[in-house]
């Protein structure tokens, strides 16, 4: 055998034996069996055993539902497209003070969840204005314009500026090289894009219930509508499957598209940034990167000062703030309010839940990696399950754990630890995809060097790879938070009264009469939006000074 | 006739061209030599209005071009990696400097079939950009700025990166093919042995600092 190869096999095996390899790999399995898979397969088994087929499909209103979804999840990718091609160029191609920060700035709306997106476009139109298409048509452009720019971006850095400098010097007008060279061009990149972005809005739920009022139901709405509201259990798990099958096809359909048009574009190494010459240039760059900053900004303050409007109208104050965090008389100068929400309780559920789901996602997903790297063929698979959760819409995976968990001896519907569970399943992926490349990355000599130093095998993997996943573990662990702190789909589903999480009770708050309840959960997400900051931004800064260390 | 005057480049602090002049009689063909760094490329990219000067002028038959936007210069100019587009095949890259001038469809397929016999890839015009050897990279990149008949062309280092034999060979052939088209040209290249060979005569474009 070649001995590069065998080299290679131990240092993914890490000098594991079997039985530990087994041992790391079943938390995952019992995991992605138990949690994904049953769930599905009951989801499965409510189709069938109703005639919810034929109801499904013939009830004109979930026609209507189907079509809306399709052509709001069109018209969103393509206005996220155009929006996003812009900003893309500028990124790529000039090198200005500040450009860093501006590239910074166009991912926050991506990282953050999606109901404070919502509530941050519910802030900023006046209320007045109809909410529905337009806001969540603006909401999904703000959510996902990450998407384009980074995608389009990435490629678009690397294609040389003499490519159209040579269109030009042939004749062709600015508009002409877009059209003939450069859009040719970045078409796979902005296909991707457009295919992840479709695939979001189309799944879209946070968005559509805080901005859709009672008119406006994604397919995901409708499911949580028919299985929740109206206990439409077969028509729900019928949509849902469908859902999932077409989510399936296009995503295998995406991948061998991109696949097929990867090989025909042979990209240079990044082609150097040029600074901003003539003033046309200048004019271009300042009114991209003022327009980005002002859409990023503005409805992040549009939804600040929402929680600091009082009641009354005019004035601004702390007094929502205040309500929230309890120390305020109650009921001396405003009506006492009905609450059924404990906004201040929401914050402690959705902090405990969040560490719970961290700590899941972090030890079933640091094994899952071990066993991943160790096996060969296998590991394939293994990894392969643990990512199907992620092509799964949150709404079919809180609507299944629902379903598989509801008769004895599994009648854990209603326990506390489904959310985090459910949390957890999301959360998973990205631990195992942070932490798998540097467990691979591992020179087994590094260990073989260990061992001629004295070390025992255990002894070896736990100073040399154990060393090199820490960091990658914090990093996915703050990804797992993040996620936990922000899920809605599939926590709406398990949540129950008096245990609401900050995105359930913002959702609450804000979807009630009453402008002193609105302006508490304004402060909720606020507050959400500031954790899953801390949580992103904590490994940024993590990851920053690893790559300069 | 083309006329570079007092062409002054900076990109920042630092001064690539300090007032630069030139200048080509019609059918001329001219080196121009010079130490990498010595804002040779720059000139060019001037020339063809790649990138805007900070002071000085350009002149075709005396008159400014300055404000002449690169595409409706009439200039054309063979980089020095080529840059074919990979989305096109040999003909139609060699076709599209004609479809921007709004030839005739029998008209380009004529060109492209004259050019293309011109440099010696009769054949050629189905096959894929990326499959092309190096020399017959440069061979299309030629043909394609020839095509649309410039009324200069600019050639910058376009002989540059093949190995001795081939490059030995190219230098004839160029030097031949300019001759036929009977093209105003500036060649930018630090090998004097090949600028006295293509060319009629050499400049020589001392460092910025020095010039």
């Amino acid at each position: 055998m070649d001995p590069g190869v065998d080299r290679h096999r131990r240092a993914l095996s890490g000098g594991l034996s079997p039985a530990v390899i087994g041992a790391l790999a079943a938390p995952a399995i019992v995991f992605v069996l138990g949690f994904y898979a049953w769930p599905v397969v009951s989801l499965a088994g409510e189709t069938i055993s109703s005639r919810a087929f034929r109801d499904a499909f013939s009830d004109p209103s979930i026609r209507e539902v189907v079509r809306f979804t399709t052509w709001q999840a069109v018209l969103s990718t393509a206005l996220t497209v155009v929006a996003g091609l812009m900003p893309a160029w500028v990124l790529a191609r000039f090198e200005f003070r500040g450009r860093r920060m501006v590239t910074a700035l166009v991912t926050v709306p991506f990282v953050l969840p999606t109901v404070v997106v919502g509530a941050a476009f519910l802030a900023l139109l006046p209320d007045s204005f109809d909410t529905g298409v337009v806001a969540i048509l603006a909401a999904h452009v703000f959510f996902n314009i990450a998407v384009v720019v980074r995608g389009v971006g990435a490629v678009w850095e690397q294609l040389p500026t003499d490519l159209g400098g040579a269109a030009r010097t042939l004749g062709a007008s600015p508009w002409r090289v877009l059209r003939e060279v450069t859009l040719p061009l970045l078409f796979p990149a902005i296909a991707a894009s457009a295919s992840v972005v479709f695939l979001f809005t189309f799944t879209s739920f946070g968005v559509v219930r805080l901005l859709g009022g009672a008119a406006r139901s994604t397919l995901e709405v409708e499911i949580w509508q028919r299985a929740v509201r109206f206990g439409d259990i077969g028509v729900a798990a019928v949509l849902s499957l469908a859902q999932l099958a077409v989510l399936g096809i296009a995503v295998l359909w995406f991948t061998r598209l991109q696949a097929r048009h990867r090989q025909t574009v042979g990209l240079r190494p990044r082609d150097t940034r040029q600074r901003v010459r003539s003033r046309r240039e200048r004019m271009l760059v300042v009114g991209t990167i003022v327009a980005v900053v002002a859409a990023v900004v503005a409805p992040l303050v549009a939804m600040v000062e929402r929680s600091l409007r009082t009641a009354a109208g005019g004035g601004h104050s702390l007094g929502a703030w205040r309500a929230v965090f309890g120390d305020v008389p109650a009921a001396t100068n405003r009506p006492p309010v009905a609450s059924t929400v404990d906004a201040l309780g929401s914050l402690t559920v959705s902090l405990r839940y969040a560490l719970i789901a961290m700590l899941i996602a972090v030890v079933v997903g640091g094994c899952a990696s071990l066993a991943i790297a160790a096996l060969g063929r296998a590991g394939r698979m293994l990894d392969t399950g643990v990512m199907l959760p992620l092509g799964t819409s949150a709404v079919t995976i809180g609507f299944g754990l629902l379903i598989a968990f509801d008769t004895a001896p599994f009648d854990w519907r209603a326990a506390p630890l489904m959310i985090p569970l459910g949390h957890a399943l999301v959360a998973t992926p990205f631990v195992v995809r942070v932490v798998l490349p540097s467990l691979r990355a591992i020179d087994a000599q590094l260990r073989d060097a260990a061992a001629t130093l004295g070390a025992s095998p255990l002894r070896a993997w736990r100073e040399v790879d154990l060393r090199m996943v820490v960091g990658p573990l914090l990093t996915g662990a703050g990804f797992a938070l993040a996620i936990s702190l922000g899920e809605f789909g599939a926590t709406t589903f398990l949540t129950r009264q008096g245990r609401a999480t900050l995105p359930i009770a913002i959702e609450q708050l804000l979807n009630r009469p009453g402008a002193a309840l609105h302006a508490q959960g304004y402060v909720l997400a606020t507050v959400l939006a500031a954790l899953t900051f801390a949580a992103i931004g904590s490994v940024e800064m993590l990851r920053g000074r690893r790559a300069r260390a | 006739m083309l006329e570079v005057r007092d062409i002054v480049v900076a990109f920042g602090e630092r001064v690539v061209l300090n007032r630069t002049s030139l200048s080509l009689a019609d059918g001329e063909i001219v080196a121009l030599l010079g130490p990498s760094g010595s804002g040779k490329s720059t000139l060019l990219r001037v020339i063809a209005g790649l990138l805007a000067p900070d002071e000085g002028d350009v002149l075709v038959d005396g008159t400014s071009v300055l404000r002449v936007p690169t595409h409706q210069r009439n200039i054309g100019m063979v980089f020095q990696d080529e840059q074919l587009f990979p989305h096109r095949t040999v003909g139609q890259n060699i076709e599209f400097g004609l479809r921007m001038h709004a030839w005739s469809k029998r008209d380009r397929n004529a060109r492209v079939a004259e050019l293309l016999d011109l440099v010696g890839l009769s054949g050629f015009a189905g096959r894929r950009t990326t499959d092309l050897s190096g020399g017959e990279a440069k061979r299309v990149a030629l043909a394609r700025s020839l095509a649309p008949r410039p009324r200069v062309l600019l050639l910058d280092e376009p002989l540059t990166g093949l190995d001795r034999e081939l490059h030995d060979q190219l230098v004839v052939e160029l030097a031949g093919l300019l001759r036929a088209a009977s093209t105003t040209a500036l060649l930018v290249t630090h090998d004097r042995d090949e600028a006295n060979a293509i060319a009629d005569r050499t400049a020589q474009l001392t460092s910025a600092a020095a010039g």
